[in-house]
């Protein structure tokens, strides 16, 4: 049977013409903003994951958009799609990327694609939550989001591999993630997790004795979880941090926590959830007496574990814990998925983020941890 | 050719001329330039401390051949030594199976261009579950007592326990595995190793001291049928009932040659079964041929938790065409590194292809006559030993191959005994005043289908002399 | 590569069923030894002499094959398996895949060797302690530590000894409480990291920079808390790492012990040791370096050696030599006991020493500098294919193996190492082995040519995978599709052996899930 794929071209990534010029890294967005309006990127960069797709265009039936929201790259590219839909040419706007994922949903899509920047994957979040298997093609500079593959070649691998070969794929959460509004209008850039899509990913199944395949993350998650749990001292109240890993523990702990929040557990009791800056501020002030743990992971693609979905946990959060007290988790994968780039901290205060810089331990399963970069 | 020049039949490329064109193929003077990576101080200076080479192959089997005639073998002996390795007879075809060169050099080829071994895996798995009655079998570990610590370990994680209880009459070296697996009691995992006693008059293990051992901090309950010292546990299924009582698992230890005649702990409902292969078709090899298995229930969480490689029979896109892979490889230390479930490594797996050759020669009906000569044979010598004077045969519950003989009465040590038994070409039992003093001079003889009427009638007649 | 055909292979197909398939009930495949009549009648029959409870009631399932068609099936078996012997095995690198001498394996045959039982008397084993004595004076000298023993049984095992050893050593010092930390590298053999977790230790990897173990990262981590470091060189990258000292100097300078790894010896034999760099153990896998044969995954061997400061804590029993007869040494009262019964795996101690011996210093010094260049050379043929890289350290050699990628290759052709190794056992080659996990390397295959492969072995191997490389861009449905000359076909669906109500390990639990 075909495997029905959708399409969704956001054919002006917006994200760099929104923040401008604004914050440190002004130039670069700058620079990104440029990319984008002199040439437009998304259709040439979903263009070359559909030139390879069109291989296995016999195993699949594509559901699109009109015009630059996906029919005319998929033709182009020699792709027969099935097109819905209907929008106003040249003026395309983030209501129908959230209109268009609806619409392939009720197709019954196995599969949606979309190209585009962390808005473009923000809208497709407000549409369909987590109910559909996506995947992202990369169509601006600077992505925060992990629902994007790494480039567009990548993308176009992994949906041949969920066609033609679904054993070699498994799925995982990926981020989503997008400029913080608010900070914007503070003169900053940072981007703020808004939830988590299911993605393919190449398990990398290989069937000799030996060597083994690449373990899902859930249950690197569930070691990691048990190594916390298991390391917990009944005086300190944990603060835990945003994301699916850090999830993990108050599932196991069976509590109430939030994945996009920031909870307090002591004792392994929930004390409170969805804290943000002042209310952990205030928790802090409370309990003068009482130590302070800090359990944060790595969020979005460029290996954040400060400043980035997690800016509750403030400098002067950081600073009242102590560094010394931040515990740090992540899956091998998603440490791998770094490619040797460092974990970065972007906590607003440039003196703090040197003092987090250097060698760190990150837990990465029961009794295990690996020796990890930290830089600003 | 050079003086100096080493040439070697093992070695195609030291020939000068070929190593000469491969450097410059590659751009290099010499070799050097490699280890030029290595500085000087990590420098090993000077000729290694080891002799010339042996030239010849005769030279050299001459040599090995003279040094080895130093051993006596238990061809020219009369063997009784048992107590872990046992002297069986090997079928021919199972050595001229083992020693295929394709098996004896294969080592981890995917799953095409090595299929015949997966094959012969997968048989060896099947025909063990038959003689097991249980549904599940991994590739085999070191022996048996590392099989039964991996099963120890496997329970606990099971069941989130971390005590064990152990017969008090296990094999000491086998203890010793099992508490090394088990750890040092400061490690933050580790497993208690208690002890269970036995009867005295049956040598069973005594199930009110089980009954008053088992908690709900027990992990698995292990005993052994036969046991180290040969007896047949017949309490099995009481042992196995209690242990699940308590939420504890079930562990048999058990010598798989005896499963043609005795009842396996997979019929009444074992969790975990281990045990050794070697006497299926192994050489004693001065214990070289020791390989543990592990057998257990097919439920996703003993395979989630075995440490060691399952293989699972596959579909190939060829109808009715076998294949084989690996079940769930990111259990094990090579799948998922540090996160595996304890860790795997090169162990025994030939060992697997002596035995399904060996089960698949045999047959049920050959299972069963070698355990009924073995246990007439064993009984045999029993009642001739038991009826000289001061010698009597420990423990009242039947055996299989091994009995234990108590000498105490006779005066005699069992070192004076086995010392006159050698002089007379024949090795007696395995003295263990020493592991077990409580129990007098007694010696674990083992008795099996390799020995006639006449061999059990000369070890009969020598003892007559010496006690 | 120019002027190198590939064969036209195909492996022997026979369709085999399963054994147990197989056989006609009544046949009989061996002839026990019956029992005598006069014991017979003497000892009762098996019910007298079985507890009713122990008495097996329903005879064992199975097959029942004369011996001809036995023999023909596990033949057939055998042919379906390429083996070493007849495979070029250059694919499956860190395991050293060594000619295995026919000449040891008629020793190790022989009655003086496969007949002997473990616990005869001391001076009924002179033969092989002796062997087992020098074959340690052997490994002494190689690695510059002063006392070896051979109970391990493979090479895992001898670091999990090592994890068992220092656990005891720092007991004895009090210092078990605070030292629970094993460190160990991300391209070092990952049961340094498994047993050490298993002996109830914390584990810390360190991160690579540039291909070599952090130094740096060592040393931010090295404290009162670390036992020991556990580590390889050459790593399975095979790039030497040169301050390996500067490695064991800061963990001996935090109170902790090193071990070394040296699965990949064969390489440096008469050319580093142990010794030099600073450990305080090592060990060696006979099965690899020392021409032991891989037997479908053991038996094995691990030799592990020790400086004088740790020999007190070996396993018991240790071989030793009182004026000119050879011992086992029982009585070490500091010893961490038994890991393995017996003395280990004394036929492949046999088989190590006879290869030393055949070879003497200059044959050990030739086998590293052969194995080095047969690397150097394969490098260069496999360099030259479009597709084909190794990350890190540029301009650095490699020693006796490398990690490629394929990652270029799989970027173009969405084709990479999995596939590609499906393919080469099509020209009768042995299929390569990838990596280790986790995949640092994209689309591994770390290819080890040991001084066992001739130029002509080298050259045909790379032109294999060449022309596999050409496949996957210009037919890639015959790379998709393979294995096209082998014993069967693909494989239909791996998610088969994921899956608790699809995977059969049994016979058993094949005819009960597919309701045969």
């Amino acid at each position: 049977m075909k495997k029905k794929i959708g399409l969704i071209v956001n054919p002006v990534a917006g994200m760099g013409g929104r923040v401008g010029l604004k914050g440190s890294d002004g130039k670069k967005i700058h620079k990104m903003a440029l990319a984008l309006g002199a040439v437009p990127v998304s259709p040439k960069r979903t263009c070359e994951a559909l030139n390879v797709l069109s291989g296995i265009q016999t195993k699949i039936e594509l559901f699109t958009y009109p015009a630059e929201m996906g029919q005319d790259e998929a033709v182009l590219c020699g792709l027969s799609p099935n097109v819905i839909g209907s929008i106003q040419k040249g003026k395309t706007t983030p209501g129908d990327t959230i209109k268009a994922a609806r619409d392939l949903e009720k197709t019954g899509v196995d599969l949606l694609v979309f190209t585009g920047g962390d808005g473009t994957a923000r809208n497709i979040y407000d549409a369909v939550s987590d109910r559909l298997t996506v995947i992202g093609i990369p169509g601006g500079v600077k992505i925060h989001s992990g629902v994007y593959a790494a480039n567009p070649v990548k993308a176009a691998r992994l949906i041949i591999d969920f066609v033609t070969s679904p054993s070699k794929i498994a799925l995982q959460t990926a981020e989503v993630m997008d400029i913080d509004e608010e900070m914007v209008r503070q003169d900053k850039v940072s981007a703020k997790l808004y939830g988590y899509m299911k993605i393919p990913y190449e398990r990398g199944l290989n069937q000799s004795s030996k060597a083994g395949s690449n373990p899902k993350d859930e249950m690197f998650q569930d070691e990691i979880a048990l190594d916390v749990i298991h390391n917990m001292d009944p005086k300190v109240i944990y603060l835990v941090s945003a994301g699916t890993t850090t999830k993990a523990i108050m599932d196991k702990l069976k509590l109430e926590g939030t994945l996009l929040g920031i909870d307090a557990v002591k004792n392994k009791q929930l004390i409170s959830a969805d804290l943000n800056e002042s209310a952990i501020l205030q928790l802090l002030a409370r309990e003068p007496e009482t130590p302070f743990n800090i359990i944060t992971t790595v969020i979005g693609r460029q290996g954040y574990i400060f400043g980035r979905g997690n800016q509750q946990i403030s400098p002067a959060v950081i600073r009242r814990v102590g560094k010394e007290n931040v515990i740090v988790i992540a899956t091998i994968n998603k440490i791998l998925s770094l490619n040797q780039e460092p974990f970065l901290v972007d906590t607003g205060d440039p003196e703090l983020d040197k003092e987090l810089e250097g060698y760190i331990r990150v837990t990465t399963g029961f009794g295990k941890q690996h020796i990890y970069n930290v830089s600003s | 050719m050079k003086e100096n020049d080493f040439i070697h039949p093992y070695i195609p490329n030291s020939v000068p001329e070929v190593r000469d064109e491969m450097l410059r193929a590659v751009g290099l003077k010499s070799v050097y330039d490699v280890y030029s990576e290595i500085p000087e101080r990590l420098r090993f200076k000077g000729v290694l401390d080891i002799p010339e080479a042996i030239q010849s192959e005769y030279a050299l089997k001459r040599h090995v051949e003279q040094v080895l005639g130093k051993n006596k073998t238990c061809r020219e002996y009369l063997n009784f030594l048992g107590a872990g390795c046992w002297q069986h007879y090997v079928p021919a075809v199972v050595d001229e199976i083992v020693n295929r060169s394709e098996f004896l050099t294969a080592y981890c080829g995917a799953n095409y261009s090595d299929v015949g071994k997966y094959q012969a895996r997968f048989e060896f798995n099947s025909l063990m579950a038959e003689l097991l009655d249980i549904d599940a079998v991994s590739n085999p570990i070191y022996d048996w007592g590392d099989a039964a610590g991996r099963a120890i370990r496997m329970a606990s994680r099971i069941t989130g326990r971390n005590e064990v209880l152990v017969p008090k009459l296990t094999c000491p070296d086998r203890l010793g595995e099992i508490r090394q697996l088990c750890q040092l009691e400061e490690m933050s995992n580790a497993i208690a190793v208690i002890l269970v006693a036995h009867d005295p008059e049956t040598g069973l293990l005594d199930l009110n001291d089980l009954n008053t051992k088992l908690s709900d901090a027990t992990a698995a309950v292990y005993y052994e049928t036969p046991s180290y010292l040969g007896l047949i546990e017949d309490q099995g299924e009481e042992i196995t009932r209690m242990a699940h009582k308590k939420g504890a698992l079930s562990i048999g230890g058990v010598d798989p040659i005896s499963l043609g005649i005795l009842c396996p702990p997979g019929s009444y409902g074992a969790d975990l079964i281990v045990g050794d292969l070697q006497p299926l078709g192994v050489h004693m090899s001065a214990g070289g041929g020791q390989s543990g298995f592990i057998a257990f229930r097919d439920e996703e969480i003993f395979i989630a938790e075995c440490p060691l490689e399952i293989y699972s029979i596959m579909d190939t896109v060829e109808e009715g065409e076998y294949a084989f892979a690996e079940v769930r490889s990111d259990r094990t230390s090579y799948g998922s590194r540090d996160k595996g479930k304890d860790w795997v490594g090169t162990a025994s797996g030939l060992w697997t292809i002596a035995s399904a050759v060996y089960l698949s020669l045999m047959g049920p009906k050959g299972m069963k006559e070698i355990g009924e000569v073995i246990i007439k044979n064993s009984k045999y010598t029993q009642n001739l030993i038991s009826s000289l004077p001061g010698v009597s045969i420990k423990f009242s519950q039947p055996h299989f191959k091994e009995f234990l003989v108590d000498f105490s009465a006779s005066g005699k040590t069992i070192a004076q005994i086995n010392a006159a038994l050698l002089q007379e070409k024949i090795f007696g039992g395995k003295d263990i005043s020493g592991e077990y003093p409580e129990l007098g001079e007694c010696a674990l003889f083992c008795v099996t289908e390799i020995h006639t009427k006449e061999d059990l009638n000369r070890l009969y007649l020598a003892l007559k002399e010496i006690v | 590569m120019k002027g190198i055909k590939l064969k036209k292979y195909h492996a022997p197909k026979y369709d085999e069923p399963l054994i147990m398939e197989i056989g006609v009930d009544g046949r009989r495949g061996i002839m026990v030894p019956q029992v005598d009549k006069e014991i017979d009648d003497t000892v009762g029959t098996l019910e007298d002499l079985i507890p009713a409870k122990s008495q097996r009631k329903k005879a064992p399932a199975l097959p029942e094959i004369d011996q001809y068609h036995t023999l023909m099936h596990f033949l057939r078996l055998s042919q379906m398996t390429l083996g070493m012997e007849t495979g070029i095995d250059i694919g499956e690198g860190t395991c050293t895949m060594k000619y295995s001498p026919k000449v040891n394996e008629e020793l190790v045959r022989s009655p003086q060797m496969a007949e002997v039982h473990p616990l005869q008397p001391e001076k009924t084993l002179q033969g092989i302690l002796e062997i087992a004595y020098e074959l340690r004076n052997y490994l002494k000298a190689i690695s510059g530590m002063d006392e070896f023993c051979f109970q391990t049984g493979g090479g895992a095992h001898a670091t999990y000894i090592n994890a068992c050893i220092t656990r005891k050593y720092f007991q004895e010092r009090g210092e078990l409480g605070t030292r629970n930390e094993v460190i160990t590298t991300q391209f070092t053999h990952p049961c340094n990291a498994a047993t050490p977790s298993t002996a109830g230790f914390r584990v810390i990897i360190l991160p690579h920079k540039n291909g070599y173990p952090d130094l740096d990262a060592l040393k931010s981590v090295v404290s009162e808390r670390t036992a020991a470091i556990h580590m390889t060189n050459p790593e399975d990258t095979g790039l030497y790492n040169p301050v390996v000292d500067e490695f064991t100097k800061a963990v001996h300078d935090a109170g902790g012990l090193c071990f070394y790894d040296q699965a990949n010896a064969n390489g440096i034999m008469s050319v580093a040791r142990a010794r030099e760099a600073g450990f305080d153990a090592c060990h060696f896998n006979l099965h690899k370096t020392f021409s032991s044969p891989h037997g479908c995954e053991g038996p094995a061997a691990g030799a592990y050696g020790c400086t004088e400061a740790l020999a007190a804590y070996l396993p018991v029993p240790v071989v030793t030599k009182l004026s000119d007869a050879y011992h086992l040494d029982f009585d070490r009262p500091k010893s961490i006991g038994k890991v393995r019964s017996f003395y280990g795996n004394l036929p492949a101690v046999l088989r190590a020493y006879a290869w030393i011996r055949s070879m003497g210093p200059k044959g050990i010094k030739t086998t590293a500098e052969i194995s080095i260049l047969n690397n150097q050379y394969l490098e260069h043929l496999l360099s030259q294919i479009d597709g084909i890289s190794y990350p890190y350290a540029e301009g650095k050699p490699r020693f006796e193996q490398i990690r490629y990628s394929m990652a270029k290759l799989k970027e173009e052709t969405g084709l990479g190492s999995h596939e590609i190794q499906n393919r080469i056992v099509d020209f009768g080659i042995q299929s390569y082995w990838l990596s280790h996990h986790p995949y640092v390397v994209p689309e591994p295959f770390t290819p080890e040519p040991c001084e066992t492969y001739s130029k002509e072995d080298i050259e045909y191997w790379a032109t294999a995978i060449e022309q596999a490389c050409k496949e996957a861009r210009e037919t890639p449905e015959i790379i998709e599709s393979a294995p096209h000359n082998q014993a069967i076909h693909q494989i239909k669906d791996f998610s088969q052996a994921e899956d608790a109500d699809r995977w059969a390990i049994t016979w058993r639990a094949y005819k009960k899930k597919t309701k045969k």
